[in-house]
């Protein structure tokens, strides 16, 4: 119901929407909430385990009942979920509708549903729980649903810095922000609302003679208007971090209809020099039986439908408080011309300042209404009534909401002066409070506290403080009525007096231990209006004080946050940066597969028009290397560029093998060590001068590589005089590798080249067509072959002229498919073998580690353990019949043992069909492998369901004496 | 998290790269021993308070010695690894 | 008391007042034959393995907090035997099978749900990497199944499979993996261990460990000094402090591990699901919440609390892989404080000091581990002999380099995993 000449909505702007199919009418300025009960809709919800019929209790994020789905968006809450023409919200949680229920069953059976039934039964039969009992408890549980559609919205993610984030805009906060803008500082003022004002405006106060809400748009006028200062509003600050780092949910388009382009949220992360946290404070409810029926709500959230809406939320009202605030109310509504059926307070001696009749020393002992609130019975000194009322508006005091306080693990102190929790100085480096979060419950104390905390921390002066109410706050705790009945605490998980005496009763004392056996305050709302009452009532049941009982740990977040918010940016291709070679272009054109390297994209293979599989491409092309020649973009290889003249001195001490012996002109295969003495890395190193190398590393570990290096450089040895520099993204690099590698590149080197002038692993410069370039003789195909290196930007031109000449030559493109079969018939080594277990015993190259100097790894390496023959050692592997295929983890057995842990011999990391040899070909790690060469051995896949008998072989399985390396 | 780099200043801790305590930068002699070497690769003081680890900043290059605690995160000292002395 | 269907429809009728204390609150005795440090998943169910399995009775658990309030009770909840390493491998299927029998055994519902633990691939060399993990499951004896890409559609359809930046390859499934209730896992072992006559102390701090020759002889507690005949150390998060106490310097170091549960939801997915190309592991609880968590935050800490970096990164693995739940909202992120060895898998080892036993090093793997590791902890400790499944989980092994157990191959070196 409307009261006219009330409210901040704009009157003038109608919004039609629908809830579970219904249309109604509100108004700009609406939520969800507010509007329904305009329209006289009080049930909202069906809780979760019993399934009662619940009603809106807040008017704020806190909201435990009245949560709905929107579209593809479950779990809204009524309370914040502004209105706009066409939203169709639709209620949650029950079946066929929330009027009917059948789930509502559970109500009924509820004496058997007590705290933690659950860990007592459903074990036998055994086989049930998954089949019966578990299948059951989930399809019942859960509130929202999703709708199991792709996000189809945009989200966005943004940084923001300032000197002093203010959050919450209420009357602390507002004054805060102007006292820190008038003093110079880059403001960020923040607030979960569409306007600022917090509580100014759901109260009817006056601030220096003027309504406090005008007051408040005054100040926010004065401060948008300010070059310094940003106002955040629909903007929650959900967590606090280190070094003064915030979260921070922005509501952008989540309030009206959905558009392409606009993101519906937007997650903050703001780098604040201070902060001062304004958040106010919660009004907690009071637990007497049924207290939970559609119409039943805080006191303040009744002060809020009425001063914000203009909505009262019923015919007639009843007000039940510990505290004076339940009388403000009573007072608010009679003022509005709202009829209020009584004031019970539970003080003894109280009496009320209106027309009402006054209950003092109440208690409110049952309530009536299946779907809305009936009738409440009353008893107080002077007996027992029962009053026909429609609303009841309860207050049982205010909660310092400290959330943000907790979040660095700081445990808020207990105030007898409040009974409540306030926070404790210093909880988060950098944040002071302000206000009602500190227990300052009065506007005058919160507006002087909000200028205070401004002016401390930047040393200025506090500025003249407005006039305002500063009426104080007297409460006598009140938890619970004595007697029968359900008296409900979190409502959304539906946990009652009785299960917090239960928990006590089976020895769960510890508060923690009551939370987690209840499910009290685990709830949607994390307890925010629950929680105290709740730990009042364990402290009660086992004879403790509440500090000594202590408090359940808030953490981040403060509400909840959508996973596409905070993981915006991330679906289908954003969740990685795409790293492209010059050569994707041209290989998109030709119709490879691209397919995954670390970052990187490769082509998988380059098809012809006549063939049907990847495996006839990958045979063509591999014949093509072994026969004429193959070009292949190797520019992922990371390429680090050392200089300096102790450079030869670093690589000795970096790699496990020796390069200061390398002569200028040559290239040497290095094998990296961790400092652990297992291999880290291989690759190739040149020496271009006596004090310039430029090294490989593998595609995988470019980046760890070079951070070791840098590690070990300014770390472990900066006596050296050596720099270093990633220049993979500088230099386009191609393989050249055939027999024809050569004619070929003469075709295209401005000078051509020969064994004289490039033996094998000879390295030096080149021009081709005037560009000046680099050019090795390395091979990782076994081939006669080279890698040609030009500055990035003539990589695409290189990569087109250089497959023109080998198409004229009867070669072509060839990718990682063929790559892959062309090093395993030479059984040289990638990731799949040097998996980071692996050492340099396991891979034959324990001699490699040279001892005439020190290096990574060298001492690690000598580990007994590291160096024993039992290890898996590398071997080649080929099938007995060529037939039988070879797989990928596939585990080695000798031959006629059984295929058990306890007989398992090693494992398989490479295989291929090789057209080279006609046969199934792979790689793998055998115990004592290398003494085994020749001996028939049994692969077992399991997981692929395949037994191939195989010959142990060296892995060098083609061209061991390497002729064609050298020719 | 924030972390300045005494080259760039103060960063983000999405720049910074982690690698543990700052023992790493005394490293045995090869002969040292068993027992060294176990200390410097494998076995820890892991305090709960006060500590010195290294970081490595990204984006510069640099890597970092940084006084920090552990259980309050706060970051009392940074300085380049390879000033480091003690 | 035994728990029944038939017990809580009785206490239904008669208001619950016929329910016992779960377990006692004795005042700490003298002098046991064991005292227990921790009194997380681990210690619990090693108390409740000496005694039902050896008769070791006098025996007190000494807990700083409250019960299971370390990593026990801020976990994924996630069960499973899929490892790939001799060592890790007949462990984890030991434990496998006791999970398997866990609520009849100590009647208690602990809600073990085999719903399946499937690992997603994204390249072929990850492919044959899963396979050799799986074949070593089969090895082991446990189940293992790899997928292609339509295999995993049909269990898990909402995935995204098109226009993605890693693409699905394929799956490793553990069908016998899936879920257990934390709480009550750490809850069971207490009650069973209690009602077999092993003393549960709260709020009891260790301060120090009393050494004499070599030989333990007790422990110094906020409650007053405690003689005992062995002492165990079995404190993840807090190893190190511990261990110092009886002049021991570990090779861990302590890292935090996130978590976060969203709202709770109707069913969308059935088992747990683990992405490749990121730490990213989700599952859907039976209150309906998504549980799910990623990697460290990578710094050394014991905060048991984490920064936003890792949280987002979470969130962007969620994203990539299955943008059905976007519109999930995240309700609440923890930290643990994991034990975190060079090669990533745990301890359970006799001490230099007589008498004196520890288990720990965890990483992020303990809570499927709680009852192997209580069960094995505990044969070693009445038997002075190493059980077999557990027998690779040496403090020496680092010093030798004899069995390093590095699942992820990133090294035997700390800060690697």
């Amino acid at each position: 119901m409307r009261i006219a000449g009330k409210g901040q909505i704009d009157r003038n702007k109608p919004v039609n929407f629908t809830f579970d199919g219904v249309s109604y009418q509100g108004f700009a300025g609406d939520t969800l909430a507010s509007a329904l009960l305009a329209n006289g809709v009080v049930l909202m919800g069906r809780s979760f385990k019993y399934h009662r019929p619940r009603g809106v209790v807040t008017a704020g994020s806190e909201e435990p009942n009245a949560l709905v789905t929107v579209g593809d968006d479950p779990n809204l809450r009524a309370t914040t979920l502004e209105i706009y023409n066409g939203l169709d919200a639709r209620s949650q949680n029950a079946w066929p509708s929330l009027k009917r229920d059948v789930m509502a069953v559970n109500d009924l059976i509820s004496p058997f549903l007590g705290a933690g039934f659950y860990y007592k039964t459903f074990m036998w039969p055994k086989s049930f729980w998954e089949s019966v009992y578990e299948p059951i408890i989930r399809r019942a549980a859960g509130l929202g649903a999703l709708s199991g559609k792709s996000n189809a919205d945009d989200y966005e993610k943004a940084f923001a810095f300032c000197d002093v984030l203010v959050i919450g805009a209420g009357p602390a906060g507002l004054m805060a922000a102007l006292t820190a803008a008038e003093a110079g500082a880059d403001v960020i003022l923040a607030d979960e609302n569409p306007t600022t004002g917090g509580r100014l405006l759901s109260e009817d106060e006056v601030i220096d003679g003027q309504p406090a809400a005008d007051w408040a748009t005054e100040v926010t006028a004065k401060l948008a208007a300010m070059p310094n200062v940003r106002i955040m509003t629909r903007t929650t600050v959900t967590g606090a971090y280190d070094q003064g780092t915030y979260g921070a949910l922005e509501r952008v388009g989540l309030h009206k209809p959905t558009r392409a382009g606009t993101p519906r949220e937007c997650f903050w992360r703001i780098a604040a020099k201070h902060s001062i946290l304004c958040a106010g404070a919660l009004e907690r409810p009071i637990a007497f039986p049924n207290n939970d029926r559609p119409g039943v709500m805080m006191a303040s959230a009744v002060r809020s439908y009425l001063h914000r809406y203009g909505v009262a939320p019923g015919q007639s009202v009843t007000v039940f408080g510990n505290n004076d605030d339940a009388h403000r109310t009573a007072r608010d509504l009679e003022a509005a011309g709202v009829n209020v059926a009584g004031v019970i307070d539970t003080r003894t001696g109280v009496t009320f300042d209106g027309n009402a009749p006054c209950f003092s020393g109440g208690r409110i002992t049952a309530t009536t209404g299946r779907h809305a609130l009936e009738s409440i019975t009353v008893e107080h000194a002077g007996g027992s009534r029962v009053i026909r009322t429609d609303c009841l508006a309860m207050s049982g005091g205010w909660n310092p909401t400290v959330h943000l306080t907790c979040h660095m693990n700081g445990r808020p102190e207990w105030s007898e002066n409040i009974a409540s929790f306030v926070p404790v100085a210093g909880a988060i480096p950098g944040m002071v409070t302000a206000g009602a979060c500190q227990g300052s419950f009065d506007t005058a104390a919160c507006l002087a506290d909000g200028a205070k905390a401004a002016a401390d921390i930047l040393g200025a002066s506090a500025p003249a403080i407005p006039d305002a109410d500063n009426t104080a706050y007297h409460i006598t705790p009140f938890w619970a009525v004595e007697g029968k009945g359900r008296k409900w605490l979190d409502f959304q998980n539906d946990v009652h007096v009785k299960d917090i005496k239960l928990a006590a009763q089976e020895n769960f004392r510890s508060v923690e231990h009551m939370k987690r056996y209840t499910t009290q305050g685990m709830a949607t709302d994390q307890g925010k209006s629950s929680n105290v009452a709740a730990l009042a009532i364990l402290a009660d049941a086992t004879g403790r004080g509440i500090p000594e009982t202590g408090t359940t740990t808030f953490r981040p977040p403060y509400v909840p946050v959508s996973i596409a918010a905070m993981g915006a940016g991330a679906q289908g291709h954003g969740f990685a940066p795409e790293r492209l070679t010059t050569s994707h272009a041209a290989s998109i054109a030709r119709r490879a597969p691209m397919i995954e390297a670390g970052l990187w994209y490769r082509p998988s293979y380059f098809p012809q028009p006549d063939e049907a599989t990847w495996l006839e491409s990958c045979n063509r092309e591999v014949a093509m290397v072994r026969n004429a020649v193959g070009i292949c973009d190797v520019s992922t290889l990371g390429k680090i560029d050392v200089q300096g003249p102790d450079a030869a001195a670093f690589l000795d001490f970096v790699y496990a093998n020796t390069f200061s012996t390398l002569k200028v002109g040559k290239v040497r295969y290095g094998l990296m060590l961790r400092e652990d003495g297992h291999v880290m890395d291989d690759g190739t190193t040149a020496r271009l001068s006596d004090s310039h190398y430029v090294m490989t590393t593998t595609t995988a570990a470019a980046g760890n590589v070079m951070k070791h290096m840098e590690f070990v450089r300014q770390a472990l040895r900066p006596d050296l005089d050596v720099q270093m520099i990633s220049v993979t993204e500088q230099w386009a690099q191609f393989a050249v590798a055939g027999p024809k590698a050569r004619d070929l590149l003469n075709t295209v080197l401005d000078t051509a080249v020969d064994n004289e002038t490039l033996s094998y692993m000879g390295c030096g410069t080149c021009q081709i067509g005037g560009t000046p370039g680099r050019i090795f003789r390395i091979s990782f195909s076994g081939e006669h072959a080279y890698e040609i290196a030009v500055p990035a930007r003539y990589g695409a031109s290189l990569f087109n002229v250089l497959n023109a000449q080998a198409e004229a030559m009867g070669g072509g493109p060839y990718g990682m498919e063929a790559l892959n079969v062309l090093r395993i018939e030479k059984g040289f080594i990638t990731h799949a073998e040097i998996h980071g277990r692996t050492t340099a015993f396991d891979i034959g190259m324990d001699r490699m580690i040279s001892r005439k100097k020190d290096c990574i790894g060298q001492t690690a390496a000598a580990r007994p353990g590291l160096i024993e023959p039992a290890r898996p050692q590398l071997v080649g592997l080929q099938a007995v019949d060529p037939d039988d295929k070879l797989t990928g983890g596939a585990h080695l057995f000798e031959a006629d043992a059984t295929p058990v842990s306890l007989n398992d011999q090693g494992y398989v990391t490479s295989v291929c069909w090789s057209p080279t040899l006609g046969n199934h070909i792979g790689l793998g790690f055998l115990a004592n492998g290398r003494a085994r060469h020749g001996e028939v051995i049994k692969m077992v896949d399991h997981v692929r369901g395949v037994t191939t008998r195989c010959t142990v072989c060296d892995p060098v399985m083609f061209d061991p004496e390497g002729g064609r390396l050298r020719g | 998290m924030r972390i300045t780099c005494p080259l760039c200043g103060e960063r983000d801790r999405r720049e910074f790269t982690y690698q543990g305590d700052a023992l790493a930068l005394h490293r045995p002699a090869p002969d040292a021993g068993d027992a060294a070497w176990d200390d410097y690769l494998h076995n820890r003081e892991n305090p709960a308070g006060d500590t010195r680890d290294l970081w490595y900043h990204d984006p510069c290059g640099a890597w970092i010695a940084v006084n920090r605690n552990t259980i309050t995160h706060a970051v009392t000292h940074t300085a380049l690894a390879s000033k480091v002395t003690s | 008391m035994g728990y029944s269907g038939f017990k809580v429809i009785k206490e239904g009728l008669f208001g619950q007042k016929g329910w016992k204390p779960v377990w006692r609150d004795p005042d700490p005795k003298a002098e046991y034959d064991v005292v227990i440090i921790g009194g997380g998943g681990h210690g619990l169910s090693t108390a409740y393995y000496l005694a039902k399995e050896h008769g070791i009775t006098n025996v007190a658990v000494l807990e700083k907090g409250y019960l299971g309030g370390g990593n026990v009770g801020r976990n994924t909840t996630i069960v499973r035997a899929n490892y790939m390493l001799p060592g890790n491998s007949e462990f984890y299927s030991h434990s496998l099978k006791l999970w398997e029998g866990m609520e009849q055994d100590l009647n208690y519902n602990t809600m073990m749900s085999q719903r399946g633990v499937m690992m997603l691939c994204h390249s072929d060399g990850q492919r044959d990497y899963f396979a050799r993990r799986g074949n070593s499951m089969v090895n082991q004896g446990d189940d293992a199944e790899l997928l292609d890409v339509e295999g995993v559609r049909r269990e898990a359809p909402f995935l995204d499979f098109d226009n993605v930046r890693f693409p699905i390859y394929g799956g490793l499934m553990h069908r016998r993996g899936g879920t257990a209730r934390h709480d009550a896992v750490a809850w069971g072992y207490a009650r069973g261990a209690d009602q077999r006559g092993v003393d549960l102390i709260q709020n009891c701090e260790v301060t120090g460990i009393d050494i004499a020759g070599g030989k333990v002889t007790g422990v110094q507690t906020s409650r007053g000094a405690i003689r005992a005949k062995k002492v165990a150390i079995v404190t993840a998060g807090r190893s190190g402090q511990v261990a110092a106490m009886a002049g021991m310097r570990l090779p861990i170091e302590s890292h935090i591990l996130q978590a976060f549960v969203s709202e709770g939801l109707k069913p969308i997915m059935p088992g747990v699901i683990s992405f490749g190309m990121g730490h990213f592991y989700i599952s859907q609880s039976d209150k309906g919440g998504l549980v799910f968590g990623g990697d460290l935050d990578f710094y050394s800490s014991y905060a048991a609390r984490g920064n936003l970096p890792m949280k987002e990164h979470v969130m962007e693995a969620a994203m990539t892989l299955m943008p059905v739940i976007g519109k999930a909202k995240v309700l609440r992120s923890w930290g643990g404080i994991m034990d975190m060895t060079p090669d990533g898998s745990p301890i359970i080892d006799k001490t230099d000091t007589e008498g004196l036993f520890i288990d720990c090093g965890w990483c992020y793997g303990g809570f499927k581990a709680v009852p192997g590791s209580g069960f094995s902890f505990a044969h070693l400790m009445a038997t002075g002999n190493h059980h077999a499944p557990a027998a690779r989980y040496r403090l020496d092994r680092f010093r030798t380099g004899r069995g390093l157990m590095d699942e992820e191959g990133t090294g035997s070196q700390h800060n690697l995993h």
